[in-house]
C-alpha cells in the first residue's frame, strides 16, 4: 500500500510541473500585450517600453518561467500587473470562497444523490423508482448557470426571500453569509446532485443483485439493513470516482456561477485577470485550480484502498 | 432515514423564511446608508499610476476634490477654488482658495498643497494623460489661500484638465500608500473594501462643505448586467450607476418602486474609418457610407432607441455643440452614386469590433445597411481591451471599427495624425492648437469649425451618443443626470 500511496505522490508531482509548464506557455502565446492594455489608450511607445521592463515581460520565456515557478515553490506567486499587489494573499483569499461553494455545492449534491439515488435502485421496478429515475435525467440536462438564473428569478427577485447574489464572510455575518450561500449551492449541487443520483442508484442496484447481500437477508436482516450494513460500503467504491470527478467539474462551474451571483471568488477573480491580461495572475488561479483537481484526484486514489481492502495488495 | 430528510428540508425552509422575514434589506441597511452597484470595479485606489475609469468615477469629487469641477451642464464651476481670475495674456491663473479645509488625515489644505499637487502630476505620475500638465510652467503659493499657476502658453484645455482626477488635490502627508489609502479632501472617505465585491464609503466628520446625506455608501460591484439588474430588484442595491442592458430600462419604467433617469454622456459610439488606407482614404467612399447608414434605425436595434444622434464628435454639453445629425441623411442611392463615383465598386471591409454588447449590434446593422449599397463587410470580434487595443488601437491594422469613445472632448484626437483614425488634415490640426490658446469666445467659434469640418470630411460617422441612464429606488434624489465628468458624483444624493 505504501509503494502504491508513494507511486501516486510522484504522479502527482509530475503532473502539477507538467501543468505548470501549459499554463505559462498557455499565457505567453495568449494574443494581447499585458503592459499596453495596463497603459490603456494613451500609451506611448517609451511608457510601453518601460511598463514590459517593471513586468518582467521583456525577458526571455525561460528566465520569466523560472523566475515564476522558483518563487511559486516559496509560496511567492509574484505581484499582479494590474492591482499591483501581491497574489498569494489575494488568491488565499479568493480560494476561501470557491471552497465554501464547492462544499456547498457537494454537501447539496449528496444530501439529494444517496437518498434518491437509493430510493430509484430499490425502488426500480415501480412508478416511483422510475419517476426519481426521470427526474434526475431532466436535472442532467440543466446547466449549473442555467440553474442559477432560475433560482434567482424565483427567489431573489420575484419572492425576495434570498439575496440575488453578494458575499458576506462567514465571520462578519454568519445568517447573512447562509442565506448569501444557498442559491449559488443550490444551482451548483442540484445539476451534480441529479447526475450522482444515477451513479448511486446504478450501483446501488448492482449490489442488490450480489450473493453476499442474499446472504445477508438469509441471515434474517431485513432489506434496508442488508443494505445499509453490507451494501453502501462496496456500492461506494464507483461513486467515490464520479465524486472525485464531479469535484472537479464543481470546481469550473464555481468559475460561471460565481459571475452569475457575483461572488468573489477564483473564478470572477480569474475571467477579470483574463480580460485585463493579468497574466501571472492567470497563471497562478489556473495553477491553484490544476493542483486542486489533481490533489482531488489523488485523494480519491488513496481513498480506494481505504474503501475496498482488495486494492490494497496491487 | 425516511425521518430525517424531511426535517433536513424543514430545517432549510425555516432558515430562508426566518430571515427573509426580519431584514428584507440586505445591504441597504439603514436610511443613512446607499448601495449603489456599478460594472467596472477599481482595481486599486491610484488613479495616478493605474489608467481606467472606475478608479476616478469613484473617488473623484467624492473622496478627492479639485480646485474646479465640472457640473452636470458640463460647465467648470468652483470647488476647492472660491474663484480665479486669468491674466490677460491667458498665462497666469490666480485661484483664491475656500478657507478651513482639511484633508482626512487631518492636514491643513493651502496654497502649498496646490503647488505640490500640479507640480507632483510631471514628476510621479506615469499614466499618459499626465501630459496635459506639462503646459504648467510653475507655481506660486503666494499665499496659503492664494495660489498662482503659470503656464508656458495659453491653454484652455488645461483648465477643463483640472476637472478631472489631473486636478486632484494631494497632501504630501497622504501620498505615502495611494494604491490603498487615499487621502483627499472630499465628503467621504474609503473605510473599507472588499476584492471582487465592494468599496465602503462613509462620511468624513470634517469636511469643510455641505454634509452628504448619506453617511454610509456602498459602491457594489457587479460584471453581469443582469445581476446587477437582479441584485437592484432583490434589495441587495439602491441604484444602478449605468444601466448596460437597454432592454431592461422599460421593466424598470413599469414598476413605481424605482425611477429611470437619463441623461447624455461624453461617450461617442463611433464607426472608425481608417482614412490612412485605401479605399477610406478617398472622402467619396467615406460619404458615401455615411450616408449608407441609417443611424436612427441602428440607434432602435443596437440600442433600444436610446441615445443621441449628433453627426460629429462632439457631446450636447460642450459649448461649441451643435446639431449636425441630419448633413447625411440615409440615402442609399446617393451612396451608390458616391461609390461609382470613386470608382469603388465591389468592396470588401474588414470591420475588426471589440467583443462588446453594443458594438457587436451596431456592426450588424452596420453591416446589412452596407450591403444594400453593395458594400461587402467581415465582422470580426476581437478581445477587448487585449486584441483590439493592439491590433485596431495600435497596428492600426482595419477598414472599420465600431467602438464608443468615452472621454471629454476627445474631438481632439483628430488633431493627431498618428492616432488610429489615420486623419490627417493641417487645418483642423491648426483651428485645435487656435482653439486652445484663444479666448473663450474663439475657442468656441474654432471648434464649430472643426466639428464641421470634421462632418464634412466625413472622418468617421458618429453612430449615436451614448446615453446615461441611471435606475433607483424611488426613494433616492439628487443624480447628476448627464455623465460629463469623470466621476460618479455622490454629493448630491440624498433622500426624497
Amino acid at each position: 500500500m505504501t509503494a502504491r500511496v508513494l507511486r501516486r505522490v510522484a504522479i502527482f508531482v509530475v503532473s502539477v510541473l507538467v501543468a505548470s509548464i501549459v499554463v505559462f506557455l498557455f499565457m505567453a502565446v495568449l494574443p494581447g500585450d499585458p503592459a499596453q492594455v495596463a497603459l490603456g489608450v494613451n500609451a506611448t511607445p517609451e511608457l510601453l517600453a518601460k511598463t514590459r521592463a517593471e513586468f518582467g515581460i521583456d525577458r526571455p520565456l525561460v528566465t520569466q518561467y523560472f523566475d515564476w515557478i522558483g518563487g511559486v515553490l516559496h509560496g511567492d506567486f509574484g505581484r499582479s500587473y494590474v492591482t499591483r499587489d501581491s497574489i498569494g494573499p489575494q488568491l488565499l483569499d479568493r480560494l476561501g470562497v470557491t471552497l465554501w461553494l464547492v462544499g456547498a455545492g457537494m454537501l447539496v449534491a449528496l444530501v439529494i444523490a444517496v437518498p434518491a439515488g437509493t430510493f430509484a435502485a430499490v425502488k426500480h421496478r415501480k412508478a416511483s423508482g422510475a419517476g426519481v429515475s426521470g427526474l434526475s435525467q431532466i436535472g442532467v440536462a440543466i446547466p449549473a448557470f442555467l440553474a442559477g438564473i432560475i433560482l434567482v428569478q424565483i427567489f431573489a427577485v420575484q419572492l425576495r426571500w434570498l439575496p440575488s447574489g453578494g458575499w458576506t464572510p462567514p465571520n462578519q455575518d454568519a445568517g447573512e453569509f447562509v442565506r448569501g450561500l444557498i442559491l449559488p449551492a443550490l444551482s451548483l449541487g442540484l445539476v451534480q446532485g441529479a447526475v450522482l443520483t444515477r451513479y448511486v442508484r446504478s450501483a446501488v442496484l448492482d449490489t442488490l443483485g450480489q450473493d453476499y447481500l442474499r446472504t445477508a437477508r438469509s441471515k434474517g436482516l431485513r432489506p434496508g439493513q442488508a443494505l445499509v450494513r453490507h451494501g453502501l460500503r462496496n456500492a461506494s467504491v464507483p461513486v467515490v470516482t464520479v465524486l472525485g470527478l464531479q469535484l472537479a467539474t464543481l470546481l469550473i462551474g464555481a468559475v460561471v456561477v460565481e459571475r452569475v451571483f457575483v461572488l468573489p471568488g477564483l473564478g470572477s477573480m480569474l475571467l477579470d485577470a483574463v480580460a485585463s491580461r493579468d497574466l501571472l495572475t492567470v497563471q497562478g488561479i489556473v495553477l491553484v485550480l490544476v493542483v486542486g483537481v489533481l490533489l482531488v484526484n489523488f485523494v480519491v486514489d488513496v481513498l480506494y484502498t481505504v474503501l475496498d481492502p482488495r486494492l490494497r495488495g496491487s | 432515514m425516511k425521518a430525517r430528510i424531511p426535517v433536513l428540508a424543514a430545517a432549510l425552509l425555516l432558515v430562508v423564511s426566518g430571515c427573509s422575514a426580519g431584514s428584507s434589506a440586505s445591504v441597504s441597511a439603514g436610511p443613512d446608508t446607499l448601495s449603489v452597484g456599478f460594472t467596472a470595479e477599481p482595481a486599486n485606489f491610484d488613479f495616478t499610476r493605474t489608467d481606467g475609469a472606475a478608479i476616478p468615477q469613484a473617488l473623484l469629487y467624492n473622496v478627492y476634490e479639485g480646485l474646479v469641477k465640472l457640473d452636470s451642464q458640463g460647465k467648470v464651476v468652483p470647488l476647492l477654488a472660491k474663484s480665479w481670475t486669468i491674466s490677460p495674456d491667458r498665462k497666469t491663473y490666480d485661484f483664491q482658495l475656500q478657507p478651513g479645509v482639511k484633508f482626512s488625515n487631518g492636514a491643513p489644505f493651502t496654497a502649498e498643497d496646490v503647488k505640490f499637487s500640479l507640480m507632483r502630476v510631471k514628476t510621479d505620475w506615469t499614466i499618459s494623460i499626465k501630459s496635459t500638465m506639462d503646459v504648467v510652467d510653475h507655481v506660486d503659493a503666494v499665499a496659503p489661500d492664494h495660489a498662482r499657476v503659470v503656464l508656458s502658453k495659453p491653454s484652455n484645455g488645461w483648465l477643463f484638465s483640472l476637472t478631472s482626477r489631473l486636478g486632484a488635490m494631494f497632501s504630501p502627508t497622504g501620498v505615502a500608500d495611494l494604491a490603498a489609502k487615499p487621502v483627499g479632501t472630499g465628503p467621504y472617505v474609503v473605510a473599507a473594501r472588499k476584492r471582487g465585491d465592494s468599496v465602503v464609503l462613509k462620511a468624513n466628520p470634517a469636511y469643510w462643505g455641505r454634509k452628504p446625506a448619506y453617511t454610509t455608501v456602498v459602491l457594489k460591484y457587479i460584471k453581469d448586467p443582469t445581476a446587477l439588474n437582479n441584485a437592484l430588484y432583490s434589495n441587495g442595491i439602491d441604484v444602478i450607476s449605468a444601466i448596460t442592458a437597454p432592454d431592461s430600462i422599460p421593466q424598470f419604467q413599469a414598476d413605481d418602486r424605482f425611477q429611470v433617469v437619463q441623461g447624455t454622456s461624453n461617450s461617442e459610439v463611433t464607426l472608425a474609418m481608417n482614412n490612412a488606407r485605401a479605399p477610406l482614404n478617398d472622402v467619396r467612399v467615406r460619404q458615401a457610407l455615411t450616408y449608407a447608414i441609417d443611424r436612427k434605425a441602428l440607434l432602435d436595434t443596437a440600442w433600444a432607441g436610446r441615445g443621441t444622434l449628433i453627426g460629429s464628435m462632439v457631446p450636447p454639453t460642450d459649448p461649441w455643440y451643435e446639431d449636425l445629425a441630419n448633413v447625411y441623411p440615409f440615402d442609399p442611392a446617393k451612396a451608390k452614386a458616391l461609390l461609382t463615383e470613386a470608382g469603388a465598386t465591389n468592396l470588401n471591409l474588414r470591420m475588426r469590433i471589440p467583443n462588446l454588447p453594443y458594438a457587436v449590434s451596431a456592426a450588424q446593422v452596420v453591416q446589412s445597411q452596407l450591403a444594400d449599397v453593395g458594400v461587402r463587410t467581415t465582422i470580426e470580434p476581437l478581445d477587448f481591451p487585449a486584441v483590439w487595443l493592439k491590433q485596431v488601437f495600435t497596428d492600426h491594422d482595419y477598414d472599420l471599427s465600431i467602438i464608443q469613445h468615452v472621454e471629454a472632448r476627445d474631438i481632439t484626437t483628430f488633431g493627431k495624425p498618428k492616432y488610429y483614425w489615420g486623419y490627417d488634415s493641417k487645418r483642423v490640426q491648426q483651428l485645435l492648437a487656435e482653439a486652445d490658446s484663444g479666448t473663450p469666445e474663439q475657442q468656441v467659434a474654432d471648434m464649430k469649425q472643426v466639428a464641421r469640418q470634421l462632418n464634412t470630411d466625413a472622418a468617421a460617422d458618429w453612430l449615436f451618443l451614448f446615453p446615461n441612464v441611471i435606475v433607483a429606488k424611488a426613494k433616492v434624489g439628487g443624480f447628476v443626470q448627464n455623465q460629463v465628468s469623470e466621476s460618479f458624483d455622490l454629493t448630491g444624493l440624498a433622500p426624497r
